[in-house]
């Protein structure tokens, strides 16, 4: 434009980096605090430089846990974490895809009715009928399991929604010619559409793992065995405790590990993540 | 819409959607249902018998100023965590929107706060203003503020909105872009070539044209404070000190699990469930319109 001179270009570049220090400072204050020695953290004299400590909190962080509250390695958190939030974003991918398939390239009685059954569960997060879901979970004897955690988080229509858009789209002469060569649904779902679905699939994992990975109210709700935690329900026991006794630096190394896999994921799929954010929000 | 190259099948189609079917109606339906039956009964203590009451929960929940109170708090919050994050991060957003050396990697450095999980924000923040230990509440009681989080209402408040704020600065930072982005180059110059300066133009025609983002942002917002602000409360106050910083989903949680009062928090679920509803219709309202431009 007109005006691309210097001066605007710093003052972009300043307010940038200025973004990029506030977003980044309260990370950082966690990464410094699990290095140091919670004495002095306690007594309020934590230094903003990284302290010496940092394999001894780690090692104890993630192979024993902490000492008074929870005693759980924070190891064995992060495996029910990321068994939780594969079994959502796998287990969510496969029935919508499924499912989508079967409302775009079928005609069949109650088509449509059931397409709508599917989409409304759109409109309602699992924090509104957190009670009536713990019941029915607790009745069926899934408190403390795996099945447990994922399945009522897999119940919503996103998905399905963007497999039936995208299969819209795909050209009517791809069926046709794969009949032509004497393919059935099977054969034509499996060769043709899927391979065409790989993208959007990545796109949909890399949202969905990391929803599941983040996921709060429910796992604390229906996991009451130690050993069934997920990572953040383990830090919020961890902070239980009388902040006088709390052991900080374990507590921010753990804050560190849970950021550790989904920040990770954003930053290495970012193209993925983008394209995935867009699409689930239309 | 409809495919025209289908398959004929009378049974397939029904298998390929009862696994979706199945979840749904058990883990969704199904306890929904409960929810608004529930609302409508009243059960003592035990769980030993319980009444039919109409809409008794509801009246009683209505007329209870601290309800009200809760639902004001929370549409409070809404607002302030809304207005705080999309101002920060439509700023970012317009600096960054230029062809400028290290673009992607501004980007890639505002972007990953989306991935932090809601309780370990509120760990995070609670940590860096916590009123005996924490490294940001020297300097603030060095200013000669009186700063105690845990037992004032209103810095707790405070607390927990620059916290959820901060959070979805990455979110609304990434939409913004996609929204410039999207505004054709051609009327930005057109505006420069009639002398306007960018200030002036950011005004007449860069905010203008990025209304449909801001107010899909606005929407997700709400949404986002009202249900993904749990863990940050959960893990910074507890919805305390008082009720100051409880929200209604909060407040669902702590009747019904505290409390035990599930006939009221079945009820308060019920609400939640209407305001979500219009939320969303509105949303989809709004993206209708967008497609038919």
């Amino acid at each position: 434009m007109v005006e691309q001179e210097g001066f605007r270009r710093y003052v972009a570049h300043i307010v940038l980096w200025i973004g990029i220090a506030i977003v980044a400072f309260p990370v950082y204050v966690a990464i410094v605090a699990s290095t140091q020695d919670n004495a002095l953290i306690a007594n309020g004299q934590m230094s903003l430089l990284p302290g010496g400590h940092f394999f001894e909190v780690y090692y104890q962080t993630i192979f024993v846990g902490t000492s008074g509250s929870t005693r759980e390695p924070v190891a064995n958190m992060m495996l029910n974490s990321l068994v939780m939030a594969l079994l959502i974003a796998v287990g969510k991918i496969a029935i919508s895809i499924i499912s989508a398939y079967g409302i775009v390239y079928f005609r069949f009685p109650f088509r449509m009715p059931i397409f709508w059954i599917i989409f409304i569960t759109l409109m309602l997060p699992v924090e509104v009928r957190i009670y009536p879901t713990y019941k029915i979970v607790a009745d069926l004897h899934m408190l403390d399991s795996y099945a447990g955690l994922a399945l009522p988080l897999i119940a919503s229509a996103t998905a399905t929604l963007l497999f039936r858009q995208f299969f819209m789209t795909v050209p009517d002469e791809l069926l046709e010619a794969s009949r032509i060569d004497g393919a059935g649904p099977f054969r034509f779902f499996w060769d043709t559409l899927l391979p065409l679905s790989r993208t959007n699939m990545a796109a949909l994992f890399v949202i969905l793992f990391i929803l599941g990975w983040n996921q709060y109210l429910w796992p604390l709700l229906i996991t009451t065995r130690d050993d069934m935690q997920t990572i953040q329900i383990g830090i919020r026991k961890m902070m239980t405790t009388n902040d006088a006794l709390t052991e900080w630096p374990i507590v921010m190394a753990t804050a560190v590990l849970a950021m550790l896999p989904p920040v990770f994921v954003v930053v290495a799929m970012q193209k993925l993540f983008v394209r995935g954010l867009v699409e689930t929000e239309k | 819409m409809q495919k025209q190259a289908i398959f004929q099948s009378k049974l397939l189609p029904y298998a390929l959607v009862a696994p979706q079917l199945a979840i749904v109606l058990i883990f969704f339906y199904w306890p929904a249902l409960q929810a608004v039956i529930q609302s409508f009964l009243l059960q003592d203590a035990f769980g030993l018998s319980t009444s039919f009451i109409w809409f008794e929960n509801y009246t009683e929940l209505l007329s209870d100023p601290a309800y009200f109170e809760t639902i004001v708090r929370t549409f409070l919050f809404s607002f302030a965590i809304a207005a705080s994050s999309l101002s920060v991060a439509l700023l970012l957003a317009v600096m960054a929107d230029k062809p400028m050396r290290g673009g992607a990697i501004y980007r890639t450095l505002l972007i990953w706060p989306y991935a932090v999980a809601p309780p370990v924000v509120g760990v995070l923040w609670v940590f860096m203003l916590h009123p005996s230990l924490g490294v940001l509440s020297r300097y603030l009681r060095a200013a000669g503020i009186e700063w105690n989080p845990l037992l004032d209402g209103n810095q707790a408040a405070t607390l927990v909105i620059l916290a959820a704020a901060w959070k979805q600065i990455s979110y609304n930072f990434l939409f913004f872009l996609a929204g410039l982005a999207a505004i054709p180059k051609s009327v930005l110059e057109a505006a420069a070539i009639d002398g306007a300066r960018p200030m002036r133009r950011f005004w007449t025609v860069t905010f203008p044209l990025l209304s449909p983002t801001i107010f899909f942002l606005l929407v997700v917002n709400i949404v986002y404070a009202f249900f993904d602000t749990f863990g940050i409360i959960d893990t910074m106050t507890r919805g305390g000190p008082g009720k100051s910083t409880e929200t209604l989903v909060y407040k669902v949680y702590n009747d019904g699990l505290i409390g035990g009062n599930l006939g009221s928090s079945a009820a308060q679920s019920v609400i939640l469930m209407v305001m979500v509803i219009v939320l969303t219709g509105i949303q989809f309202r709004f993206v209708e319109r967008k497609v038919t431009y």
